[in-house]
């Protein structure tokens, strides 16, 4: 059975600090549900599904729905795929409310890597257990070395150049420079991406996401709750999602999970990458950007170098406008995930909210796409289609 | 060319086994790489496991290798610590890709299709760790 038309995006909020010392995670979570619920025009009490991902404190539901007082709950969801997590949870709440599992579902991601000195540098030691861990951690692995794999090897095989990623981090800073919230205000240059020191060849400092505090949070609810709430109503036409990962020692580092669940979100949708307007598309770095935009059929495997040129992806100068926000890149990556602010950001576009500078007109139909994890190791990856009813 | 990145290695973090790993890390303490073959599909897999991950059967076996592949990617990280390194994935001549480090030689000159040959360094609690290292011509690495 399709989610298409189950359930509807009511409710969206993003956390507008991006520095948060003296606000508990936990805290940061509660302001963030309540900022959602507020938008919906709906009360606490309404929540009878909770979703949220690793970034909970405790790694799962039970401390967050204790913390908030959550008493009215029928449906608990915490998987965890990293940063892509919540594009899934905003897909299994609308796959929860088509089967009658709840009616008001909020999804919540907080975070302070920033405060607590968090950073894409440093080898993450995943928990104990792991299988891969013992062949892999004496390599010294970091978040940015496993994107730099990827993109060496797309450069090597599709010429793919760092000119060319540079203009994905243009396009998000002068999207940026209309957020009073970014992190990052400032227009750059080409030129001063590639002057930007290298962090991990052929990444730079500039190809690389901002680490920040904050959070964000969404409300999903079935039809006839939406249909009384007199607000925007951002419907739910499909999604996909998958695990892609080393096959044993096959990998293929030019192609992301994306390549999967990208085509069974359209599928679901009954529509196309030419009909999106507006593409929310997770920017851990820019390589993420350029291979998802292959992945989801936005051009072929190898010309996403091509594609974002000549400022392809700006508003109002190209045929696709992303992370109007200024994204991962500019805007907010709050607990080192960027998944909700995606969602959020096309929310506003499809509400017609978003900042005027970089309001794509008319916008009906979007994406919003992630990508958790590691591209060079494993992956979590999420499509979502949605569109203004 | 000149070298600009120091040819300096940073000790290896100890691994943390798992039940079934031992193996894998005593043939590297021998100067030997070895690889999970199953016997059931025949397919050689990396990292090792003592079930075959693509026909799930048992009956998997330890194969010796020649220790020479060739490099399908890598990275110079020059901004996590003291010493910059060069994580890549290799592609070994018996087929399966393994994630590790090059080292033993200037990482502003490795490449994409480098033909490379293990080398072992040691972790803090001496544990030997399977590297690569490029293969020499004339004496030259």
């Amino acid at each position: 059975m399709s989610i298409n038309g189950k359930a509807y995006i009511i409710g969206a909020y993003e956390h507008p600090l991006r520095k948060a010392p003296d606000h508990s995670v936990a805290r940061l979570h509660l302001e963030a549900a309540r900022g959602a619920v507020e938008d919906a025009g709906l009360s606490p009490s309404d929540i009878d599904g909770y979703f949220c991902a690793g970034d909970a404190p405790g790694g799962n539901a039970w401390s967050l729905a204790n913390y908030m007082n959550l008493t009215h709950l029928r449906h608990v969801d915490s998987t965890d795929l990293g940063g892509c997590s919540y594009l899934i949870h905003v897909a299994h709440a609308a796959r929860a409310i088509a089967d009658g599992r709840c009616n008001v579902a909020l999804i919540t991601l907080a975070g302070r890597p920033r405060s607590e000195g968090m950073s894409g540098t440093v080898v993450r030691n995943r928990g104990a257990n792991l299988p891969d861990a013992p062949f892999e951690l004496p390599y010294a692995p970091v978040t940015v070395n496993l994107y730099a794999l990827a993109a060496m090897r797309h450069m090597h095989e599709f010429g793919t150049t760092n000119a060319q990623l540079a203009e994905i981090k243009v396009a998000a800073s002068l999207h940026a420079q209309h957020n009073p919230n970014a992190m990052l205000r400032n227009p750059v240059t080409v030129e001063e991406v590639l002057d930007s020191p290298v962090i991990s060849n052929p990444l730079r400092r500039m190809d690389c996401c901002v680490v920040s505090d904050g959070g964000g949070a969404i409300i999903v609810a079935r039809p006839e709750i939406v249909a009384s709430l007199g607000r925007p109503r951002v419907k739910i036409r499909g999604s996909g999602e998958t695990v892609a990962h080393q096959n044993a020692g096959r990998m293929d580092l030019t192609r992301t999970g994306i390549a999967i669940a990208g085509p069974r979100a359209f599928e679901e949708a009954g529509v196309t990458p030419g009909d999106i307007q507006y593409a929310s598309l997770y920017d851990s770095f820019t390589i993420t950007v350029l291979m998802q935009l292959e992945d989801l059929g936005f051009c072929e495997k190898g010309a996403g170098g091509r594609f974002v040129m000549n400022g392809n992806l700006v508003s109002g100068v190209g045929r696709l406008p992303f992370n109007t926000d200024g994204g991962g890149l500019c805007n907010n990556h709050p607990s080192n995930r960027g998944g909700i602010t995606k969602v959020i950001e096309a929310v506003r576009q499809l509400r017609g909210e978003a900042h005027p500078k970089v309001q794509v007109p008319g916008c009906t139909l979007a994406l919003a796409s992630g990508i958790g994890g590691a591209i060079g190791t494993r992956h979590g990856a999420a499509t979502l289609i949605l569109e203004r009813e | 060319m000149t070298t600009t990145t120091p040819r300096l290695h940073r000790v290896p973090a100890d691994p943390a086994l798992n039940p079934g790993d031992a193996a894998w890390f005593e043939a590297a303490g021998q100067g030997r790489l070895i690889l999970r073959q199953c016997r059931s599909c025949g397919k050689p897999h990396h990292f090792p496991r003592e079930i075959c991950p693509f026909c799930w059967s048992t009956d998997v076996e330890w194969r010796e290798t020649s220790g020479l592949g060739e490099i399908y990617s890598y990275s110079v990280t020059r901004k996590a610590g003291p010493l910059p390194y060069c994580i890549a994935y290799v592609v070994l001549d018996e087929g399966p890709m393994m994630l590790t480090n090059i080292v033993e030689t200037d990482l502003d000159r490795v490449h994409i299709g480098q033909r490379v040959e293990v080398c072992f360094h040691h972790s803090a609690n001496g544990t030997a760790i399977p590297m690569f290292r490029p293969v020499t011509h004339g004496g030259v690495r």
